[in-house]
Formats: C-alpha cells, structure tokens, sequence
C-alpha cells in the first residue's frame, strides 16, 4: 500500500508542478500578447501617419529644387548687375558695407572677388547712397513727363542727361569763351572810380574831432 | 521513486522559476515598448501635421518666380538707366 502511496503523491506533485508551469506560460504569454496587440495599435497609427507624411512631403523636393533654382538665378543677376555697374572693388566694398565680413566670402559668381579688399564704403556713404548718387547724377528724375518718351539716351546715359541743361559743352565747341582776367594787372577793371588810388580829402580822425 | 521525486523537485525547484523567469523577461521587454510606440506614433502625427504647411510651398514657389521676374525686370531697367563701371 505504502509504494502505491508514493507513486500517486510523486505523481500529484508532477501534476501540480507541470500546472503551476502551464499556469505562469498562459499569464505570462496572455500578458505578452495583449501587450503585442497595444504595439501593433500604435505601429499602425505610425503607420498611418508616416504615410501621410510621405504623401506630404512628395512635392517639397520638386518645389525647393524650383525656388532655389529661381534664387540662384536671382542672385546671378544682381551679382551680375552690381559688378557691371559698380566695377568688382567697389561692388565688393558695397557687399562689404552693407554685411561686414562678407567680403572675405566674395561674390559667388565671381571668385576672384574674394582677393580683392574691400574698400570701406560703408563708412563714407550710407546704403544706397551710392546709388541715389548715381541716379541724381546721371538720370534726370522727374526732370520731363513721366508719360512722356524716355529722357535717357541708351547708349549714351550721361550725354542725355547733359543735354538738359543749358547748351555749353554737350555740342563739344572747338573753343569756349575764355575766362575773364582778374587782378590790378588785368585789361579792364571792374571798380572804375576816381578817388581808388587818390589820396583821402578828409581823414576819419578828422570827422570824429568835429563830432566831438 | 526516487529518480521521481527527484524529478519533481528539478521542476518545482529549477524548472518554473526558470519559466517564470524567461516569461517574465519577455512581458517586460514586451511592455517597455509600448511607450515607444505610442511616442513614436504621436511624433508621427505632429510630424503629418506640421507638413500641412507644405502645400504651401506652391504658393512660396509662385511668389519666388514673380519676385525674380520682378527684380530681373528691375536688373533690366537699371542696367539701362545706370552707365558701366569704368
């Protein structure tokens, strides 16, 4: 009886220890399991959302890849533009002035900019300065009517503007009148009086005695 | 009987608390990835609505291509009106 006895105790403790082994797979895989389902839950929300970032961002390169093609033609321009019209030193001194240290960079399409130094324009002149000089010098503005034909000669700017005052030079005379001599030595004297030279008929000392 | 009773001691003993244990390492490498999931689906999201803006870019684009015509437009006049450098 006793060996009976052990047999089924030895055989209860094995089914209690493969239960108790049974029971900790199935919690512990339940618990796994539930927390896979949260993973997947939010992998797709990722999912989903990675796609409409995606289907977001399609264009952006296409569109940048456009505008920074547009800048960069831009900039060719007025570097292009500022360095015909104002020369390489004093463009550079211009860049210069307005964005100190960007000399030492030099203009983009120009690299021959970045040897030169920059003269300090910047101190003498205020921004634009420069520029409003040149249109005051050589662009008569608001000197006809607007609506008008163009005052400005294409090919020869300054002569246009030239032709708007009073006829001198701009026809280029062989000789111009000469200028008057001034002096005692000249040939004629301006101040033409009698008593320039002749002694005083009467001292001022003289009259301040009479006063007195 | 006793090789049996042995037995039952290695898997009270050694056997279900190696399990548990192995178990118990996956549930929480399991359950740590939770909160870097939900992160990473809220970032996901910001990020989707951050680009809403991107349809703007068009827009950008059109008014870059008209403010570079303009200004080469504005190159032009002044190249006419300002003589060259010397």
């Amino acid at each position: 009886m006793a060996p009976v006895l052990a047999f089924a105790a030895a055989g209860a403790v094995t089914i209690l220890a493969v239960g108790l082994i049974v029971v900790a797979l199935v919690y512990y895989l339940v618990s796994v399991i539930a927390q896979l389902r949260k993973i997947i839950t939010g992998l797709d929300e990722t999912i989903a959302s990675v796609g409409e970032i995606v289907q977001k961002s399609a264009p952006v390169n296409d569109v940048v890849t456009t505008i920074n093609q547009q800048l960069d033609a831009g900039v060719d321009l007025l570097e292009g533009l500022l360095v015909k019209k104002a020369g390489m030193r004093d463009a550079v001194g211009l860049v210069d002035g307005m964005y100190a240290g960007a000399a030492a960079a030099g203009l983009r399409n120009f690299p021959e900019s970045a040897t030169i130094k920059a003269p300090r324009i910047g101190e003498v002149y205020t921004r634009g300065t420069l520029t409003l000089a040149r249109l005051g010098r050589e662009a008569p503005i608001a000197a006809g009517n607007p609506a008008g034909p163009a005052l400005r000669d294409v090919e020869r700017g300054s002569l246009a503007a030239r032709e708007l005052y009073p006829e001198i030079r701009q026809t280029r005379p062989k000789s111009l009148a000469r200028s008057p001599v001034i002096g005692t030595d000249a040939p004629v004297q301006y101040e033409q009086r009698e008593d320039i030279g002749a002694p005083r008929k009467r001292l001022p000392g003289r009259a301040m005695i009479d006063q007195g | 009987m006793i090789l049996w009773w042995i037995g039952d001691l290695i898997l009270l003993a050694v056997v279900l608390p190696v399990v548990v244990y192995l178990l118990r390492g996956v549930l929480d490498a399991a359950t740590s990835i939770v909160p870097s999931v939900q992160e990473i689906a809220k970032a996901a999201a910001a990020g989707s609505k951050d680009l809403d803006a991107a349809a703007l870019l068009l827009t950008t684009q059109d008014q870059v291509t008209k403010t570079v015509a303009g200004v080469a437009n504005y190159g032009g006049s002044l190249d006419v009106i300002l003589d060259d450098a010397r």
